[in-house]
């Protein structure tokens, strides 16, 4: 069952769109958390999502990650998966990769056995039983803790690192994954100054393989980005284009400074 | 064919070398297995060395303990599972073997019927039911033994870990299973001897039970038992497929989007466990003599919980220290002073969870830590 | 013979009538003018009692238990049963009418007219006033009527019930007579069921139809046993009733009576379901505050309906001479041992462990240990037992297939009236609102200056004192012991596991369900067997709906 680990980069020209959401509806005991909800990501975009609080930007995480069934609409994959037929394991295995906005890492395993489990392979039982690693994959997972910055702490226990750390090594995690899709929510939670601009940098430097969404709510860091902004405002778009077009329009100043 | 056999024992070897606490507790383990026999065999009664018969009894139902203890860390120690209906497991693999020694026992009744056990004739009941057909036959039992288990624990944990029951929910529902098993286990009618359980065993492959050669070749299948499933959950919790426990005890969800099917992982584990502790209950009952529905009463499947927490949870070898230690406390509290096991149980658990999250396995590491600190206050970075 | 009879009667009853009205005549003439009308009374009675003793024929005898019958006498009542029991004796010295007992040394005697205690008498101290069968007769029939003019309602109607279940002729006339000037509903369809019994024995089909037709609608349990052995036949097949027509009538009667007598046996086995259902509400409801509210597993929970059931006994024990009030004092009482206990367990351990809930379930485990042997040191192991007030036994009748007793009705009014109350706390009061503040949002109830340490430790005693009045209610219900929690515990976590974490509609209504459901497969499936499958139930539910029946939906539930 278990779905075919695509190798990082997307090359298929005819591709129209990597995630693609049509109408997208979800309520929660009355409440609409996603209210008819569109967006079409192309390959090899970076996307930030933008939004109050509320808006509905953590539910649309969880149903494109199979979390949270929709009520209603489309969720496509690479034009052609439909993701409402999957659930957390399928997808993430379809080439999803999702970072949690508080970072979760494995604490009582080391860095190195982190980046380990996520490195794309088999995700069977017995396999994992009878693994044994390649010298390729160890290769793989060394260039990788050294992208996201954490060469010296390899050999420490996740749970020793500081906060800043914790989001790159998850960052790490998701990137040795080997995911088409990167979906990436507030990385920049509480950083310092200095390592949300590194962490800009980062995305930007994965973005060249792979596609990626941001939700953000740091203003510094979308501009950082430098890309293309979704405005999320009770669970539907309320405006999308550069971040420059977008501040200045009228509802999206509404919605921002008038709560 | 020769390679193979070497890379295991390399295999195994690495294993040991990794784990210096587990060496240790392998050798005591094998000493055990070894001299325990000797000393009741060999040496004179009266002797400094003689050991009691009565002692490699309550040595072996340890050890069957430490067994039990063991497939409990397996599961709570590295995936989180808190079972809390361990017992049932436990029961149903003593049952398992019950029933073969309840078949062993033939017309030797007390009412010589050669097909029916005792309980059955005094039942009025006149045909053997179906599910006791088979158990005539050791290797069948002892097929069941780890079968019967293996069946309940794949049922129970597909169900249970497919719908994402965890923590806390997942413990009370254990604790149900194994009291819904209890109530049953009560009736006549299930054909399992009701409230007195199976007992008066004679014999196991025609060997008397009673006898000291007979008892010590059971403490010593134990000791080898409790070895080899320590190695067993070694391997198991050193493989990658361990880590990946790991990683589903502390972050479930992280390891779900990771793209791993946790009901998997968690099932093989769970169902292994259950094994595990089938052949505990089938090595205990015996050594006792006897199986009764007692054996899955909540309580006792609690206590399995407090001797890996008092040992030290996600350690193995803490397992098995809490489990010999708690019981051995357990054996000398109740002989001495009855009226304050309960307390000291009680205390323990309080004790255990608020001051020793990682048990004696943990205080003593805590010593160790802070005495090489004292030695070698320059290098740094030693644990691992 | 009947003339004889009504003429010895009628020159007896003059020759006492005389006695009687010379009496207080003579007494005025009688040197002490000041005495009592009591005295003159004790005087009537001992006349007309002393007269037992020398009256001899068996008709005689019959008028005179008639005539003590209708008199007014204190003793009349008490006097004729010992009769009808054989044992009113009288002295041979002094011939005074004695109640006695036979023992092993004699006779214990009371003089039935002083009231006087004799001590023991020898055998032959004493001579019994002899009895036969006939008298029996008169004496049941006597005893009954006096029972049915009583003042008392209940005394008439229990009066009237024995009538049913002893249906003997010569009642007749006395329930006929009863039935012109009873007035209470009850007593008249009693009346009428007995007279029904009495007819349906007699010689006229007419009167034995009129019987089985009365039946109808009365569901009483002896009438439908006799209408059932009506159908039955003997070895050779031929039916025991010989009239074919009274034999159908009874069998569409019998017909009739069954199929209603079903649907107050359902009623009756919804009755029971939901009483068994209140006391696992009792028992869950405080629970549905530590677990469902808190979040904390409690397995102390149990041993807090024990503390709760102990105290009951404690404040029995405390005032013997008012039993019946004992449990209105032992409710709050209760309520602050355990919930005292409760405090001192948060403050003490659960505090420590909050945000770890499998350890704190091993505490609380241990301290369920704890208080088990203390409990057990203290009191002994053995089950104490604690005595009913009054008012808790008894039954309310609906009819003759339903009662509902009144300790299954307390304990429903009970429980709701705690839940209710506990809703009122947690909705509508200050205290409740914090409560609901810290669980919701610790952080942001911490900022606004709730204490919340303090609310913890309220909430859980709370909870623990919730527990201490189940316990009150359990110990009317079964053996307060040391184990006495431990069998309640499970049932506890399934309901409130069952009805959603967090809702105490779900907990009330998930009681409610499975005390129902359990009660209505213990027909089919026996108690344990019932047990086991509302087990396994919650057990398959719990994989559908791993957050239980009413759980609260949202984005929130992270693990």
């Amino acid at each position: 069952m278990s779905a075919v680990v695509k190798s990082p980069g997307f090359h298929s020209s005819e591709l129209q769109s990597m995630l693609y959401l049509n109408g997208v509806t979800k309520s929660f005991d009355g409440f609409k958390a996603i209210n008819n909800l569109s967006l079409d990501i192309a390959p090899g975009e970076l996307r930030a999502i933008i939004g109050p609080n509320g808006a509905g930007k953590s539910t649309m995480m969880d149903i494109i990650t199979g979390k949270t069934r929709p009520d209603s609409g489309q969720v496509r994959f690479k034009d052609s998966i439909d993701l409402t037929q999957y659930d957390e394991a399928d997808i993430a295995n379809l080439g999803i990769g999702r970072k949690f906005q508080k970072p979760t890492v494995i604490e009582t395993l080391t860095v190195w056995e982190n980046v380990e489990l996520a490195l794309a392979g088999t995700r069977s039982v017995i396999r994992a039983l009878w693994h044994k690693l390649s010298s390729e994959q160890g290769d793989r997972i060394n260039e990788v803790i050294k992208l996201v910055g954490l060469k010296a702490k390899a050999a420490e226990l996740a749970g020793s690192l500081s906060h800043g750390q914790k989001q790159w090594l998850e960052i790490g995690m998701l990137i040795v994954q080997g995911p088409e899709l990167l979906l990436v929510d507030e990385p920049a939670a509480g950083m310092t100054d200095q390592e949300t601009m590194e962490t800009a940098a980062l995305l930007k430097e994965i973005n060249r393989e792979h596609t990626i969404v941001v939700v953000e709510h740091d203003m510094d860091f979308i501009k950082a980005l430098d890309s293309k902004v979704t405005v999320l405002h009770e669970g539907s778009v309320l405006a999308e284009g550069r971040l420059e077009v977008v501040s200045a329009n009228p509802r999206v100043i509404e919605v921002y400074l008038g709560r | 064919m020769l390679n193979t056999k070497i890379f295991e024992r390399s295999a195994i070897g690495r294993l040991l070398l990794a784990d210096k606490a587990g060496s240790y507790l392998l050798m005591v383990l094998f000493a055990a297995m070894v001299l325990v026999p000797l000393c009741n065999l060999l040496m004179p009664e009266g002797s400094f060395l003689h050991i009691p018969t009565y002692i490699v009894v309550l040595l072996g139902k340890y050890l069957c303990y430490a067994l039990l203890a063991l497939a409990l860390d397996l599961i709570w120690g590295y995936c989180g599972i808190l079972s809390l209906g361990h017992g049932a497991f436990f029961a149903l693999g003593g049952y398992a073997m019950g029933m073969h020694l309840m078949r062993q026992i033939g017309e030797r009744g007390v009412y010589g019927n050669a097909d029916l056990p005792d309980f059955m004739v005094f039942l009025n009941w006149t045909e053997l039911p179906w599910y006791w057909y088979g158990f005539d036959s050791f290797f069948f039992s002892m097929f069941m033994v780890a079968m019967v288990p293996a069946a309940l624990a794949f049922v129970f944990g597909w169900l249970a870990f497919r719908s994402r029951v965890t923590g806390v929910y997942l413990s009370i529902i254990t604790q149900a299973m194994t009291y819904a098993l209890l109530l049953a286990f009560f009736r006549n009618d299930m054909g399992f001897g009701g409230n007195n359980g199976l007992t008066d065993f004679k014999d196991i492959l025609g060997f008397n039970l009673q006898s000291d050669i007979t008892r010590c070749v059971l403490f010593a299948l134990s000791a080898l038992s409790v070895m080899l499933a320590y190695i067993l959950c070694r391997a198991i919790v050193s493989s990658k497929y361990g880590r990946v426990l790991v990683a589903i005890r502390d972050a479930e969800s992280r390891t779900r989007f990771m793209g791993y099917r946790v009901e998997h992982f968690k099932l093989f584990v769970f169902v292994v466990s259950a094994i595990l502790a089938g052949i505990a209950g089938a090595l205990y009952v015996p050594q006792v003599g006897i199986i009764n529905p007692g054996e899955f009463g909540p309580i006792n499947s609690i206590e399995i919980v407090i001797w890996v927490a008092i040992g030290g949870r996600g350690t193995l070898f803490g397992a098995v220290i809490g489990a010999a230690a708690v019981n051995y406390a357990k054996t000398y509290f109740t002989g001495a002073f009855p009226e304050v096991w309960l307390f000291m149980l009680g205390a323990l658990f309080v004790i255990s969870t608020l001051y020793l999250p990682k048990g004696i396995v943990g205080v003593v590491k805590q010593l160790q830590d802070r005495r090489a600190e004292r030695n070698a206050p320059t290098s740094q970075g030693a644990e691992s | 013979m009947k003339l004889n009879h009504t003429y010895t009667y009628s020159v007896f009853r003059f020759l006492l009538l005389c006695l009687v009205i010379c009496l207080p005549m003579q007494s005025t003439a009688a040197p002490i003018a000041t005495a009592s009308q009591n005295e003159l009374r004790d005087k009537d009675a001992s006349l007309l009692l002393n007269e037992l003793i020398t009256v001899k024929s068996t008709s005689d005898k019959v008028n005179l238990i008639n005539l003590i019958a209708s008199s007014d006498l204190s003793q009349r009542v008490a006097v004729l049963e010992a009769l009808q029991a054989g044992d009113l004796y009288y002295t041979k010295k002094g011939r005074q009418l004695v109640y006695a007992h036979s023992n092993a040394d004699g006779y214990s005697a009371v003089a039935v007219i002083s009231g006087e205690d004799l001590g023991v008498v020898g055998s032959r101290a004493v001579r019994k006033i002899s009895i036969n069968n006939e008298l029996r007769t008169v004496l049941r029939g006597v005893l009954a009527e006096i029972a049915l003019r009583s003042d008392d309602t209940a005394v008439r109607l229990q009066a009237a019930k024995n009538l049913v279940r002893s249906p003997s002729p010569e009642f007749l006339h006395a329930i006929e007579r009863a039935l012109l000037m009873e007035t209470d509903a009850k007593v008249i369809e009693s009346l009428r069921l007995a007279a029904a019994m009495v007819n349906l024995n007699s010689d006229e089909q007419v009167l034995r139809l009129e019987a089985i037709e009365s039946f109808r609608g009365t569901l009483d349990s002896d009438a439908m046993s006799i209408l059932a052995a009506m159908q039955l036949t003997d070895s050779d097949g031929n039916y025991t009733e010989k009239d074919d027509l009274v034999r159908e009538s009874a069998a569409a009667v019998l017909k009739e009576m069954r199929s209603e007598a079903k649907i107050y046996k359902l009623i009756e086995n919804t009755f029971f379901g939901l009483s068994l259902g209140s006391v696992l509400l009792l028992t869950a409801v405080g629970l549905a505050i530590t677990f469902g509210v808190m979040g904390v597993i409690n397995m102390a929970h149990g041993e807090m309906m024990m503390l709760g059931a102990y105290t009951t006994y404690v404040i029995q024990l405390l005032m013997p001479n008012y039993i019946d009030y004992s449990i209105i004092v032992a409710i709050p009482a209760a309520f602050i041992v355990s919930g005292l206990v409760g405090i001192v367990i948060e403050r003490g351990i659960i505090r420590h462990l909050y945000g770890r809930p499998l350890e704190t379930l091993l505490a609380t485990f241990g301290v369920s240990l704890i208080l088990q042997q203390a409990v057990r040191s203290i009191f002994s192991p053995l089950n104490k037992s604690v005595t009913a007030p009054s008012w808790l036994s008894g039954s309310l009748e609906i009819n003759g297939a339903l009662s509902l007793t009144y300790n299954r009705l307390y304990i429903i009014a009970f429980s709701l009236i705690v839940l209710l109350l506990l809703v009122f706390l947690l909705k509508k009061t200050f205290v409740g609102l914090q409560m609901r503040a810290v669980t919701q949002n610790r952080a942001m109830a911490n900022s606004m200056g709730i204490r919340t340490g303090w609310v913890d430790a309220l909430t859980f005693g709370l909870g623990s004192g919730i527990a201490g009045i189940a316990g009150v209610a359990l110990s009317q219900l079964t053996n307060v012991g040391p184990n006495l929690g431990q069998s309640y515990i499970i049932d506890s976590f399934m309901v409130v596991v069952f009805g959603g974490v967090g809702n105490l509609f779900g907990t009330f209504f998930a009681a409610m369900s499975l005390g129902v459901a359990n009660k209505f497969l213990e027909p089919f499936a026996g108690a344990v067997l019932a047990k086991i499958f509302v087990l396994v139930f919650i057990i398959m539910f719990i994989q559908w709906r791993p957050r239980g029946l009413f759980a609260l939906k949202g984005r929130s539930v992270e693990d």
